[in-house]
């Protein structure tokens, strides 16, 4: 779905924050020309439809004193990648859990798993603990840990044609 | 070069903010008043939620109040990888930052040693971004969009450690 018109605009509003204001969606209404009761109509059948994951306050893991991830992927038989993605994704410490493509001979993984701790031993804690729980521990996985965060910001689905976005974070920030 | 301590938490966050962050990463009211709303909720005045809310942006703690949007509903996106030699690294990141369709990137400790999202309103748009990196990188990135997303995002819990608080 490609988003077009006032639809388009929306979600670039909605996308880069509410503004910080009483009445945010009026706000958003002004500049886009819609209604309040509009906004609000349209953010909640995104919502419904599934294109909003969540509406609330997105942290940022690193500047809260959560220093360490690591992106953890397994080779897992097809047949059971289901079952392992929706156990996986109980634990409150996994923060994205997604199938993706394998691409071989150079990556064999198939199942990939984000996890954030305070450190390293924090993290492998938690890994060890899912791992145990849903019986993974000898299926063939690594853990990516992160180094460097060279940018991270929101995503943006549409641009306006003058988005400053990409000045931000152009400097690479030690973790 | 920025470095971690320029981010760093400079005073100790307020009950409010704590609050603010651990049980609003969800459900944000969708009424015309939200903030208001919450500090009803709270017991606190509107002025003092967008008060702590603005101070927790400005510190970076905070990207936004908004919207988390499921991959591949509005626009497309895909996790894509890149083995850089180790002394091209910082010149490999600038080029590939700059690009707004990328919105995270991150070193990582293996062979593929530079992760990236690219988020695109198409797949023209988003091939156009890959074949345009690898001829201006030399190096030939892996693109592994998501086929199935297994998780159901309410937030994440955060932990008030003596380190934090």
């Amino acid at each position: 779905m490609i988003p077009q018109g006032q639809e388009r605009a929306l979600i670039a509003e909605i996308q880069k924050g509410l503004p910080l204001v009483s009445h945010p969606y009026a706000a958003i209404a002004d500049r886009i020309g819609m209604s309040e009761s509009q906004v609000i109509q349209k953010v909640n059948d995104l919502q419904d439809g599934g294109a909003i994951k969540r509406m609330g306050v997105v942290v940022r893991h690193h500047e809260l004193g959560y220093r360490s991830n690591a992106m953890v992927v397994w080779d897992a038989p097809d047949a059971q990648i289901k079952e392992l993605g929706s156990c996986f994704s109980q634990f409150e410490f996994i923060t994205l859990c997604y199938q993706r493509p394998r691409r071989l001979p150079q990556w064999r993984y198939n199942l990939f798993c984000m996890i954030h701790g305070q450190d390293r031993e924090s993290v492998l804690d938690n890994l060890q603990q899912m791992s145990q729980a849903c019986d993974v521990e000898a299926l063939p996985h690594e853990v990516l840990f992160s180094c460097r965060r060279f940018k991270q910001r929101g995503a943006l689905y549409v641009y306006d044609a003058d988005s400053k976005q990409s000045q931000q974070s152009k400097e690479p920030i030690e973790l | 070069m920025q470095k971690e301590s320029s981010n760093t938490i400079k005073k100790p966050l307020s009950d409010l903010q704590k609050k603010l962050l651990n049980d609003f990463q969800h459900g944000l009211p969708l009424t015309p008043t939200p903030y208001l709303d919450i500090a009803k909720e709270l017991g606190v005045t509107e002025d003092e939620v967008l008060n702590a809310l603005t101070e927790l942006q400005e510190s970076k703690m905070v990207s936004r109040v908004g919207a988390v949007f499921r991959p591949n509903r509005i626009g497309v996106s895909t996790l894509a990888a890149m083995s850089v030699p180790s002394e091209r690294i910082n010149e490999v990141a600038a080029i590939v930052n700059a690009y707004p369709q990328v919105n995270h990137n991150y070193e990582r400790e293996h062979v593929f040693n530079m992760w990236f999202v690219i988020t695109a309103s198409d797949n023209d748009q988003l091939d156009s971004v890959l074949k345009d990196m690898e001829l201006k990188t030399g190096l030939s990135p892996m693109s592994l969009p998501m086929v199935e997303d297994y998780h159901i995002d309410l937030g994440f819990p955060l932990q008030w450690g003596e380190e934090s608080a």
